[in-house]
């Protein structure tokens, strides 16, 4: 294919990118005192909506561009259309911020829209240079993101951390690519799929691939290999805490799939495993490390860390439902966590935001709306019916089972029962206990909007839409295979 | 059955399920547009109108779904057929479908609970001062949740409704429930935290375990249609493992003994109107799971392992009468009893034979109006006195000779007096353990004669004796809203103790069918 038919399938990151940079100019030759701007996130959104627009417009499309470095398929279109979604909310809830936290520089959106094109590039990779080009691409835009409140220590020390510990996964994927390469000479997925067959497979080559499982389940912050992310979510200003647990994670679990389904189709028996057992650490501390966190962000950190755990479930069956079932739980999980970061934005006190659990004490006498949205939330998370949490579950570990791996969803349902205790403890806290004094009354109606309707999705709106989704998400999946 | 026509025009079961979450919905409307003061909290008088709002729209929309759902088995029920009736199902996710239907079995269980809910809501109508809407709206949810369980056809719309009236009635324990402190682990904590805490946890780690069960059976076979897998025979090593792990479910449900602990701390944690939730449906949920999946789904596992189920239930009899015995909390003393009831009624459904099948369900409806009436009758006086330590009554009979009454015929109800409906469930289950295993029928027996001694304890150390306390010189009689509640039920245990015809003649062919389906399972290992 010729670069300008290559481009045409880029419509949407094309956009978003030539938007990114005349947003830029503008904002340097607008730039106030302090360094806010209003015109510019509302611009990102809108860019963000119309690459969604172009992304839903462009459905069937399945093309090869650059050469077979990118594919864009339904796959591709599915997983774009929730990053582009979840970096829209992420800068919708940057504007309610309070003044010199960093988050309403005009930078933030354009470093936000620069992340979603790296994501976007991710999510259709078909080689390993530009799976490493795109990861890059994201990850830049990523480091700055959570050291932008430069005048707080945290979050440069956030910042540094995720720089260091990203670099360093970076060097792990690189030294696994090259592996892969050396023993099968080739970089395309299609191409190493011909060479990675048989029942033996090359013992350098499965070297290779774990180092490459390993780089990834940094991204994905899976354990063992989750150490920055409890840090890095504590420091980062919140909207950049939400949208680091919601796009980066679709977009690097969507590239997990798309590598391993795709370069090692035929391995399955050798990747497995390693998934199986990220799987299971990855649920263990998740559920495990949140029980005796106080700070709320710290919590969800380690309820994100969790909740990779169980989409890695669909993920380890390696089958068509397993990936669909993937994509769901990413679907369900990103308006779960962007619908929970807008609630505790929403927990402001006089002089400034808390965010200790015990804060939360008494909400339902204080303010109802807001216990009955972030509960929700909670039960949704822990996976408990009719809420849209136990749908995203019932797919990943119904694919397991399916899939042979009765045991790893038996050890799936046990961990999110542990799981429901940390989260039964926050909604305990916020119904059962004395009220705490009450969370000051601020801006906060976009916020509010954004919990109330990911709490609508989760309850009573999932049992409509997850037919659609799972129709979606099982199109988008054959798509890899 | 009257002829109204055609029943299947109007989905009366979604109708029946989802007519409280409109009740809930008019209670969350009407706070939402009370007047406010500033800062957004609603003004005190404006409160006491949402509160009064929700206590009747509660009662209207309870009593409204009652009133229905007696007219829909009347109207539209054929109580000579087995099969599933009413029967609804349009497309959902692939390959699950959102199904409901009643038989013989569930139709029973429907019409208890849209008879409860009323009652709950007129118990709660002067004992429940905080929160009203919000109780009120988490009662409303939790009927149609319950409602959803007995009607599911599809093994996965059950589960949604199984596990989803957790969080309505762990919300009821730890809002409402009473007050004192328990140390735990180091922590001290309101103990109605703890127990609510417990009973999600317990009840949450119980299921997930089926939910894995029911993952596999959709693998195996491509579909969670209830009529389909109980069809379908699996082979006895899945049997095996399936078994167990809805066992795991109902067991904790039930409760069985050893994983009943969760009971008594919910129980006594409980308001009044939870624990007679509690006590005459959510446990029911369990021994309904039972009949309608492992027994026609697992034969051959139900079969093999009716031993271990014989055993856990006699213990369950006689340890938990014993632990009934020496009580000192009423509430407490009551589970307790609930516990070795329930062991009657998992002894029943395991002996595989129509009486003890028959008896178990016979058994469990009217441990449903004892138990529930038992819990009411302790209410009464706790809103009186506020406490339910049995050492702080005595002699109640000179200063209440109505509630004496009442209380007695309950107690005895309780004890299994012929006459009352509590005879006919043990007797029945006793008769068909008896033709399976005597020894079995033997140890139960005892149960009987240690709840006559339990029951009876609880009366003397309340109701008889000198009236010496100071506090209970004024202690009020039963009035008419209490009264109400409480003579409907004795004449719902009083009819079905002394002609049990019509609830077994329901029974009885969906039972019928549950034992061609049940033998022909047995078979199947024998011939093959």
């Amino acid at each position: 294919m010729d670069v300008l038919g290559s481009l045409g399938v880029f419509l949407p990151e094309l956009a978003l990118l030539l938007g990114a940079m005349g947003l830029l100019i503008y904002g340097v030759f607008q730039e106030t005192e302090d360094g806010d701007n209003e015109i510019v996130p509302l611009a990102a959104i809108g860019l963000l909506l119309a690459a969604t627009a172009l992304v839903a417009l462009g459905g069937g499309v399945d093309a090869e561009a650059f050469a077979g470095a990118f594919r864009i398929d339904a796959f591709s279109q599915f997983s774009k259309a929730l990053i582009f979604g979840a970096a829209a909310f992420a800068i919708l809830m940057s504007n309610e911020e309070r003044q010199g936290s960093g988050v309403r520089r005009f930078e933030y959106s354009i470093l936000i829209l620069l992340a979603a094109i790296g994501m976007a590039l991710m999510v259709s990779a078909n080689d390993l240079i530009s799976l490493y080009m795109a990861i890059e691409t994201q990850s830049l835009a990523l480091y700055v993101l959570a050291a932008i409140n430069r005048d707080s220590h945290r979050s440069t020390e956030a910042g540094l951390k995720y720089f260091v510990l990203g670099a360093l996964s970076s060097g792990l994927l690189l030294y696994g690519a090259s592996l892969i390469y050396g023993f099968t000479g080739a970089t395309g997925f299609d191409a190493i799929a011909a060479v990675a067959t048989g029942e033996e497979a090359n013992p350098g080559l499965v070297v290779g691939l774990v180092f490459l499982i390993c780089g990834l389940a940094f991204k994905v912050s899976a354990a063992p290999f989750h150490m920055w992310t409890p840090d890095v979510y504590e420091g980062a200003p919140t909207p950049v805490t939400a949208f680091f647990a919601a796009a980066p994670k679709v977009a690097a679990m969507a590239l997990f799939a798309r590598a391993l389904v795709g370069a090692f189709p035929e391995a399955v028996g050798d990747w497995r495993p390693v998934i199986a057992m990220l799987a299971v650490a990855s649920m263990a501390v998740g559920s495990f490390s949140a029980i005796v966190q106080t700070n709320v962000k710290r919590l969800l950190a380690y309820s994100s860390i969790g909740h990779m755990g169980f989409a890695l479930v669909g993920l380890a069956a390696g089958t068509e439902r397993g990936v669909s079932s993937v994509l769901i739980y990413m679907a369900v999980y990103i308006v779960m966590t962007i619908g929970a970061f807008s609630c505790v934005l929403l927990m402001r006190r006089q002089g400034g935001r808390t965010e200790s659990v015990s804060d939360l004490a008494g909400l339902a006498e204080t303010d109802k709306s807001l216990a009955l949205i972030l509960g929700i939330l909670l039960f949704s998370l822990s996976g408990v019916p009719p809420t849209g949490g136990f749908f995203g579950k019932f797919f990943v570990f119904g694919a397991a089972v399916e899939a042979g791996l009765v045991w790893l969803a038996i050890i799936g349902v046990l961990m999110s029962a542990v799981a429901a205790f940390y989260y039964l403890r926050i909604v305990k806290i916020m119904w059962f206990d004395e009220a705490a004094p009450a969370f000051a009354s601020g801006p906060g109606v976009r916020l509010g909007l954004t919990a109330s309707l990911s709490a609508v999705i989760m309850l009573p709106g999932l049992l409509f839409l997850i037919g659609p989704l799972e129709r979606a998400a099982t199109s988008a999946a054959a798509s890899l295979f | 059955m009257t002829d109204f026509g055609d029943a299947l025009s109007i989905p009366w079961l979604s109708l029946i399920a989802f007519a409280p979450l409109a009740g809930a919905f008019f209670i969350i409307l009407g706070r939402a547009t009370a007047r406010r003061v500033d800062g957004g909290a609603i003004a005190p008088e404006a409160l006491e109108d949402v509160d009064r709002n929700a206590r009747r729209v509660a009662l209207l929309f309870t009593l409204g779904v009652f009133l229905i759902s007696l007219f829909v088995y009347v109207a539209y029920y054929d109580p000579t057929v087995g099969g599933y009736q009413l029967v609804e199902e349009s497309e959902w996710i692939a390959g699950v479908n959102y199904k409901m239907g009643v038989d013989g079995i569930s139709i029973l269980f429907v019409l208890l609970t849209t008879f409860f809910f009323p009652i709950c809501v007129i118990a709660s109508w002067n004992s429940i001062t905080t929160r009203v809407a919000d109780y009120m709206i988490a009662f409303l949810v939790m009927e149609t949740l319950v409602i959803g369980v007995f009607c599911a056809l599809d093994l996965i719309v059950f589960y949604l409704f199984f596990e989803g009236s957790l969080i309505p009635m762990f919300l009821v324990i730890g809002v409402w429930g009473s007050k004192g402190v328990k140390e735990f682990a180091g922590y001290r904590m309101p103990s109605r935290v703890y127990a609510a805490i417990k009973f999600f946890l317990f009840t949450f780690l119980g299921s997930v375990l089926m939910l894995v069960a029911i993952l596999w059976m959709f693998a195996q076979t491509g579909t969670t249609d209830v009529p389909t897998l109980q069809q379908t025979e699996f082979p006895p090593g899945a049997q095996t493992w399936l078994w167990w792990a809805f066992f795991a479910s109902f067991a904790v449900k039930m409760p069985m003994w050893p994983v009943h602990t969760w009971l008594p701390d919910a129980h006594v944690q409980a308001p009044t109107a939870g624990s007679v939730i509690l006590a005459a449906i959510l446990l029911k949920m369990g021994g309904y799971g039972f009949l309608r999946f492992s027994l026609p789904m697992f034969p051959i596992a139900s079969a093999d392992f009716a031993p271990v189920v014989f055993a856990l239930s006699v213990v369950a009899i006689i340890y938990a009468s014993l632990v009934a015995l020496a009580q000192e909390d009423m509430k407490k003393l009551i589970a307790y009893s609930s516990v070795a009831h329930m062991g009657f009624v998992t002894m029943g459904i395991f002996t595989g034979t129509k009486q003890g099948i028959e008896g178990a369900l016979f058994q469990m409806v009217s441990h449903g109006f004892i138990s529930g009436a038992l819990f009411l009758c302790v209410g009464v006086v706790y809103d009186r006195m506020h406490t339910r330590e049995i050492a702080a009554y005595g002699g109640l009979v000179h200063r209440m000779p109505f509630y004496a009454f009442i209380f007695l015929f309950f107690t005895m109800g309780n004890v299994g007096l012929p006459g009352v409906s509590g005879f006919v469930g043990e007797f029945l289950t006793m008769a068909g353990a008896f033709k399976v295993n005597s020894w079995i029928a033997f140890f139960a027996a005892f149960g009987v004669i240690l709840s006559a001694a339990y029951g009876l304890r609880l009366y003397r150390q309340v109701m008889f004796g000198e009236l010496t306390k100071e506090s209970l010189m004024t202690i009020p009689d039963v009035d008419a809203r209490e009264l109400s509640m409480l003579v409907l039920l004795m004449a719902f245990a009083l009819y079905l103790g002394v002609y049990p015809h019509p609830a077994l003649s329901v029974l009885s062919p969906s039972v019928d069918l549950l034992m061609n389906t049940y033998d022909a399972g047995l078979l199947s290992r024998t011939g093959g």
